[in-house]
């Protein structure tokens, strides 16, 4: 137990912070997630076959290819892409993306795919008689959108939404590949330090445990919440 | 783009290719084993039965793979007693460890789904069994098990495409899959762009035979 005391001596402090950071890649990852789905569900949906090849490559190639390449892609590739269009504005200088932002964007586009897919999904199991209506009433498209479908479309994504929170929490894992100090990197410090690599992971295993229980109970009570009067 | 990159590190990603396959194909034989017998405990009506095959599929399907491969590659050689015993043999080994925990990972999965499967049989099957006079092994293995079968195909699919994805954390164990290959190729040319898309070529053809495969069976075996 006195690996885990806070401060100096142990490593309880650096976990706990390792746990925050987990949680932080997590939300901004989730967030970039939806930004992408929110693009690519209406692309998906749209009567333009070309708009519905390209929305269907991204879900398809990064829901068929391996967590790990898409984030060695961004690792190896990222700085290589932001040089590349900063030297189109003048800017020749070495420029470094920190681990964060490049993690975040590598889960958040899968996560995106995994989202557009549920959004996609939610919208069309939405009855086709809420269309119409909003149709016959007059609305515009900005407050067809807001008002009538994106509700409905939340309270019946939430379920599934909460699958993909769960992938997303487990993929930030493979962050740790990148440096990025989270609960995985910080277990394989402290286990290359102590010698004691069975107690670290398994500690870390345990912290995952929680953070997925937790959030499981908070997605219920968001469910329950948005099902009044269903 | 740098094409020849790209011809030449084909061959290399191509061989590769067949220890992701051999990884995937042994750890869904074993997953699938496993996942048969917990789903077959989960269905028990004994609560300590019930909860451990619950623990075992909440334990596995909570936490990330990479954890579970590095507690088993790393941790369990701290074990003394496991160091001195003949398991050692196959622990020492990151071909070994890394089929363990792919096995133990797909197991649980494959548990929820043949589960659920077998749950949602509809009763008039088995009492139309029952019905006939036949013994509760024949109506468990000639009516549930085929029934169960098909109505998982679509989720056992999803289930071998996560699965080849995972393999992919071979590669941090030490095993030179093709994620691991691809790896090596990018940091030493620093030609992200042309590998990942040779590599997640090969990936996406798996993912679309696998696809395919079972949309054969489901048309096959649909009723």
């Amino acid at each position: 137990m006195s690996l885990l005391s806070f401060g100096n001596s142990g490593w309880g402090d650096e976990l706990f912070f390792a746990t925050l950071m987990t949680l932080a890649v997590s939300l901004t990852a989730m967030i970039i997630g939806f930004i992408f789905a929110l693009i690519f569900t209406p692309l998906k949906l749209s009567k333009n076959r070309f708009l519905n090849i390209i929305a269907n490559s991204y879900t398809t190639v990064i829901r068929g290819v391996p967590e790990l390449l898409v984030i060695y892609l961004f690792f190896f590739g990222g700085s290589g892409a932001v040089m590349f269009v900063a030297s189109i504005f003048g800017y020749n200088e070495y420029i470094e993306i920190n681990a964060f932002i490049t993690g975040s964007f590598a889960i958040g586009i899968i996560s995106g795919a995994y989202s557009t897919e549920v959004f996609r999904g939610a919208i069309q199991s939405i009855d086709k008689g809420q269309f119409e209506a909003s149709q016959v009433l007059g609305l515009k498209k900005p407050i067809h959108f807001l008002k009538v479908i994106l509700p409905q479309m939340l309270r019946l994504a939430i379920p599934n939404l909460s699958n993909v929170w769960q992938i997303t929490l487990k993929d930030t894992s493979l962050i740790s590949v990148t440096g990025l100090v989270e609960i995985m990197r910080q277990s394989y410090i402290a286990a290359g330090s102590t010698r004691d690599p069975l107690f670290f992971y398994s500690f870390a295993a345990l912290l995952y445990l929680l953070l997925t229980f937790l959030s499981m109970k908070l997605i219920n009570k968001l469910e329950i919440k948005y099902n009044r009067g269903f | 783009m740098d094409f020849d990159l790209m011809l030449n590190s084909f061959p290399k990603l191509l061989n590769a290719t067949l220890i992701t396959l051999k990884l995937l194909s042994l750890s869904l034989i074993i997953g699938l084993i496993l996942g048969f017998c917990f789903a077959i405990l989960r269905l028990s009506k004994n609560i300590f039965i019930n909860r451990f095959a619950y623990g075992y599929s909440y334990l596995f399907r909570g936490t990330p793979l990479l954890v579970q491969i590095f507690i088993i590659y790393f941790g369990l050689g701290q074990i003394e007693f496991l160091r001195s015993s003949f398991l050692w043999v196959i622990l020492k080994e990151p071909y070994w460890c890394a089929i363990i925990a792919f096995s133990l990972n797909t197991g649980a999965y494959t548990s929820e789904i043949i589960r659920s499967a077998l749950q949602t049989i509809n009763l008039g099957f088995i009492e139309a069994g029952k019905s006939l006079g036949l013994s509760n092994k024949i109506i468990f293995f000639k009516i549930q098990t085929p029934i169960a079968i098909r109505q998982s195909l679509p989720a056992y699919g999803n289930e071998i495409i996560l699965m080849l994805k995972g393999t992919s954390l071979a590669s941090t164990v030490t095993l030179m899959d093709l994620t691991g290959v691809a790896k090596y190729i990018i940091s030493t040319t620093f030609k992200p762009v042309e590998v990942f898309i040779v590599a997640g070529g090969i990936y996406l053809f798996l993912t679309f035979l696998v696809h395919n495969l079972i949309k054969f069976l489901e048309k096959k075996y649909s009723y």
